[in-house]
């Protein structure tokens, strides 16, 4: 407890850290995920190989590598990034693979006939994967979704090993400071739960609000049996 | 005028065989039958109308559009020729309204209110205005489809596709479903229907094409004639089959 009230400046800083970087990432990985999703499953050969290689190549390496790319290789060619660009960088893009696959999974779930069925009406392409399509993989992807958006969280302590000032370089710094590492890591560890638990019943909670309009569909199939 | 054009089509499916030397010739206002076994190319000569599926080879006309043509803009072909489907594919993210109003908002880029007018019209003319406000999932499966055909009038077309419009729904169903259809073809629309509905090919029907194994194999104007002495020994077993 004294920990809290001792460190609390340090503590609040590196949340601030840790929720900026877990936003903007979130932001970032949902835009490209989405992007490389639709690449994906684009039947236009170059661009589904372009998604398809992206998507490979960031799911499976780790997310630590990425970091230190960006931390340490790219300040030798190009600018220098902070620790907390890189990590952020590295964050959305590794995220951003998972995130692809989430949503190409969903937008292949929706029945093809509702594509087929927005074309035959005269709307393009692009029209009928955003009114129709996309509207209908998005309620599909939340729950998966809300899955990767907690790791993203836990993931941003890469931060920690790129000087980005997180929580969790907090939390290194306190326990070298106190010799308490046991009591240092419990705070931190408490301070991760108040980002993610929200977060996490925030995706339930949509996922039941949307879901209330398949319940009445069910109903009513029940109904006209 | 033709309205729809098949001049020499062939249509593979990798080594499948699905459209032989299929010539057709479809005249405006004219409502064609097309019945067949299943399997003999009926929808899918059906969907190489709209697109939906490309011919392999020879040429198709459509609303005066080379289909073939790789600079030909499918859009232009679709806003002009509605289809309505087996499995109806209403939008399942939009209410009835929404379903009928999308396409002439933001495909003919009409104004709103002048769309929704039309919209309640065509929903009264298939007696279901009732049902504006629902989303597809609380209709039933009769319901689904008077809705799918309102959408495709909506856009005012000058050709609709019916794929096996009634095949999916409870007997009960089909007569609603049949009925907006005879009202549709009164109205001098051309009309092109896969259909196992017999009643539906000789009461409504102009002309009546027999299909098997990717051919057409009998092309009659004399619909209840066709009924009455089909040519073709393959036509004749499949009547004998289906009507008792």
């Amino acid at each position: 407890m004294s920990m809290f009230i001792h460190f609390w400046p340090q503590l609040l800083e590196g949340l601030k850290i840790t929720l900026g970087s877990s936003l903007i990432a979130l932001v970032g990985s949902l835009i490209l995920g989405t992007l490389f999703a639709l690449l994906e499953i684009s039947h236009n050969r170059v661009l589904h190989l372009i998604g398809r290689i992206y998507v490979e190549f960031f799911r499976n390496i780790p997310l630590l590598i990425i970091a230190l790319f960006f931390y340490v290789i790219v300040p030798l060619f190009a600018a220098k990034l902070s620790g907390f660009t890189a990590g952020t960088l590295a964050l959305t893009i590794y995220t951003s693979s998972f995130i692809a696959e989430t949503v190409r999974a969903g937008i292949q779930s929706v029945d093809p006939g509702q594509m087929e069925a927005a074309r035959a009406n005269g709307m393009t392409y692009i029209q009928a994967m955003r009114y129709i399509v996309l509207p209908q993989a998005v309620k599909l992807v939340i729950p998966p979704l809300g899955n990767q958006f907690v790791n993203l969280v836990k993931n941003s302590s890469v931060l920690a090993f790129v000087a980005g000032f997180d929580l969790m370089y907090e939390g290194n710094l306190i326990a070298a400071q106190t010799f308490d590492t046991f009591g240092a890591y419990i705070v931190v560890g408490v301070f991760y739960l108040i980002l993610t638990l929200p977060l996490s019943y925030f995706m339930q909670y949509l996922e039941k609000k949307w879901n209330a309009g398949s319940g009445e569909r069910e109903a009513s199939a029940l109904a006209n049996e | 005028m033709s309205m729809i054009e098949f001049h020499d089509v062939e249509k593979y499916y990798g080594k499948f065989h699905a459209l032989k030397d299929i010539n057709l010739h479809i005249d405006n206002k004219e409502v064609v039958t097309i019945i067949g076994p299943s399997g003999s190319g009926k929808s899918t000569l059906l969907r190489t109308i709209d697109g939906l599926e490309s011919i392999s080879s020879g040429q198709l006309i459509v609303d005066n559009f080379d289909l073939a043509d790789p600079h030909t803009n499918m859009n232009k072909i679709r806003k002009n020729v509605g289809m309505v489907f087996q499995h109806f594919n209403l939008y399942a993210n939009k209410t009835v309204l929404e379903n009928i109003t999308l396409a002439p908002l933001i495909v003919l880029k009409r104004p709103k209110a002048e769309v929704e007018a039309e919209a309640h019209q065509l929903l009264e003319m298939v007696g279901l205005d009732s049902k504006a406000n629902s989303y597809p999932s609380m209709l039933s499966g009769g319901q689904k489809q008077r809705v799918a055909i309102a959408r495709s009038l909506a856009m005012k077309p000058k050709a609709i596709l019916f794929d096996e419009p009634t095949s999916a729904l409870d007997p009960e169903m089909i007569g609603d479903v049949l009925d907006v259809m005879k009202k549709i073809a009164k109205q001098g629309m051309t009309m092109v229907v896969v259909t196992h509905e017999m009643g539906f090919a000789k009461e409504v029907g102009d002309r009546i094409i027999f299909m098997d194994d990717g051919k057409i194999l009998e092309d009659e104007t004399d619909v209840k004639g066709f009924f009455e002495h089909p040519q073709e020994p393959r036509a004749q077993e499949f009547l004998s089959k289906i009507i008792h």
